[in-house]
């Protein structure tokens, strides 16, 4: 009796500690990525890194500021592209259409969400680049883009749905139509939501590096336009890393913490609007 | 499980027991609104059964009944409520000023008819703004300050928020919350204003506070108020109507239908021996 007892707060204290240790493993993994990158890129970040352009190979120095405006551009014409698909397809879905077209959209949504990034990449190759016979930022754009159309589409979806009932009909009987109830009421109430998941979308593409291989290419130069072969930040990591230059590597580590640091700061944001504004009460 | 029995009664039986005295200090009445013949269905569930009643004006009509009676389905068909289920169907035909409000615009027969729900239901929005909803939507020209004073006056509220118009309509209490939904009804100058339950989730105070608010909004628009609570019903109200299982079983002057009810089953009903 006594044996048995032991053995079952043996056991019971062995899960407990595994349960724990496991939760810190996976705590630590962050920070142990964290504190990697800035030992070996922190010291190769400077002011020069921001600001000038790579150097040939051979001579030090030099940054990555053509790396960190086409990161930018890229996102911000993906934005422009995936954004408004994604809300306005969510808020037909979620207002407007019927069960059966509801579940179809919504299970396609999920299907591309889960489309590897690289078949992505040779989709957007094969629809941008082939035709216009040069890679180009619009071609990137064009497939992180399409990435974030899904988690759009389905964070707008369930946001608007979790707009409380009786805020409509509040609205309605005011005598205000379907349209003026969404666009007054129900965005408003969800819109904290439904940015935060654009912003995590942002993120989330902010990294990817598959699809821009063979779309926006790379460039050693300031790409003008968007028509260019244009460098970013994540293929920058991926060809500086996989150079046999010493000095190419530590650069490679102090890319990494940028984009790290620049998904953190949109993090913030989002977390920042999160807890502003009105909220309203879950009932 | 709400509903209670299923009818036995036929449709034709429905028993509006009403006196010749109190029907004629009823016709004496100008009448805001007619229900007539009305059958209502969720899907092939029929929920109201020839519903015949008018809405006098400037009055206060309440509709009692146990959980399930079709009471608040009823409300809701007063201003097409009801639509927003798609299965829904409805019969007959409902006047407001002699017109039938089902070949009406719906949203502009929603202006015409307010509504004020069982939950205090305020926009994410500031105070003012949730006042100025209606007359915006409505593309009302004039000064919109004016119009949020003059609601929240009416609905009792002035005197509490006039100084924090900009804060979130949620820092209000629940009973003050309620009343900014009525002062937000009273902006786009309703001719009726339908009540469904608005006192079921406010304390004692808060609710006297409403019942006094309605007696005073009499002079201004006719209201129509479904309740669980009889006292309210008996406090606030000039008609009563009494309903079972989707029919009028009785529709009379207040003091009239708590005195001397003329069925039956309201006197089971409002001494409490079911419901």
């Amino acid at each position: 009796m006594g044996r048995r007892l032991r053995w079952r707060r043996f056991v019971s204290n062995f899960m407990l500690a595994m349960t724990g240790v496991c939760a810190g493993v996976s705590v630590l993994v962050l920070f142990l990525i964290l504190g990697y990158l800035l030992f070996n890129g922190g010291t190769s970040i400077n002011w020069d890194f921001f600001t000038k352009l790579p150097k040939p190979v051979g001579e030090t120095g030099g940054g990555m500021s053509n790396a960190i405006v086409g990161s930018g551009k890229i996102l911000l014409l993906a934005s422009l592209f995936g954004v408004p698909i994604g809300f306005l397809g969510g808020i037909y879905l979620a207002e407007f259409s019927g069960k059966g077209t509801a579940s179809v959209v919504r299970y396609a949504a999920d299907l591309l969400n889960g489309v590897p990034s690289i078949v992505i990449g040779i989709f957007a190759y094969s629809l941008v680049v082939l035709p216009f016979k040069h890679f180009s930022a619009l071609a990137g754009a064009f497939a992180l883009g399409m990435m974030m159309i899904p988690i759009t589409l389905r964070s707008t979806e369930e946001f608007l749905k979790s707009v409380p009932r009786m805020l409509r009909e509040g609205a309605m009987a005011l005598g205000a139509s379907k349209w003026k109830t969404i666009a007054t009421v129900i965005v408003p109430a969800a819109y904290r939501g439904i940015l935060t998941a654009i912003l995590l979308a942002l993120a989330r593409v902010a990294g990817e590096t598959a699809p821009l291989l063979f779309t926006a290419f790379g460039n050693r130069y300031e790409s003008h336009g968007f028509s260019q072969p244009t460098a970013t930040l994540p293929v920058m990591i991926y060809t500086y890393a996989v150079s046999p230059y010493e000095d190419w590597h530590r650069q490679a580590w102090a890319a990494g913490l940028v984009l790290l640091g620049l998904i953190l700061i949109i993090n913030i944001l989002a977390r920042t609007i999160l807890s502003r504004g009105i909220a309203v009460p879950r009932s | 499980m709400q509903a209670s029995t299923k009818p036995e009664l036929s449709v034709n039986i429905v028993t509006n027991v009403t006196t010749p005295a109190a029907r004629e200090t009823a016709a004496a009445l100008p009448m805001r609104m007619t229900v007539s013949k009305v059958n209502f269905y969720y899907g092939t569930k029929q929920i109201l059964f020839d519903i015949n009643m008018g809405i006098a004006d400037k009055r206060v009509t309440a509709l009692i009944g146990p959980s399930g009676c079709g009471k608040s389905t009823l409300l809701r068909t007063l201003n097409r409520m009801h639509e927003t289920v798609n299965t829904s169907r409805l019969e007959g035909e409902i006047l407001l000023d002699s017109q039938n409000i089902l070949a009406q615009d719906v949203t502009a027969l929603r202006r015409r008819v307010g509504m004020v729900f069982q939950r205090p239901n305020p926009f994410p929005k500031s105070i003012f703004d949730n006042i100025a909803y209606g007359p915006r939507i409505n593309g009302y020209k004039g000064s919109l300050a004016d119009i949020v004073e003059k609601s929240l006056r009416n609905a009792a509220l002035w005197e509490e928020v006039k100084d924090h118009l900009h804060k979130s309509a949620y820092e209000l209490s629940g009973g003050q919350q309620q009343r900014l939904c009525i002062a937000r009804a009273l902006a786009v100058d309703p001719e009726v204003l339908l009540m469904d339950e608005p006192c079921s989730a406010l304390d004692p105070i808060s609710t006297a506070k409403i019942e006094e608010l309605m007696v005073e909004l009499k002079n201004l628009t006719t209201i129509v108020i479904v309740t669980h609570n009889m006292q309210q019903a008996a406090r606030v109200s000039d008609f009563t109507a009494f309903l079972l299982t989707g029919q009028i079983i009785e529709f009379n002057p207040t003091p009239l239908l708590f005195t001397t009810p003329g069925d039956p089953r309201t006197e089971a009903y409002i001494t409490g021996r079911f419901g």
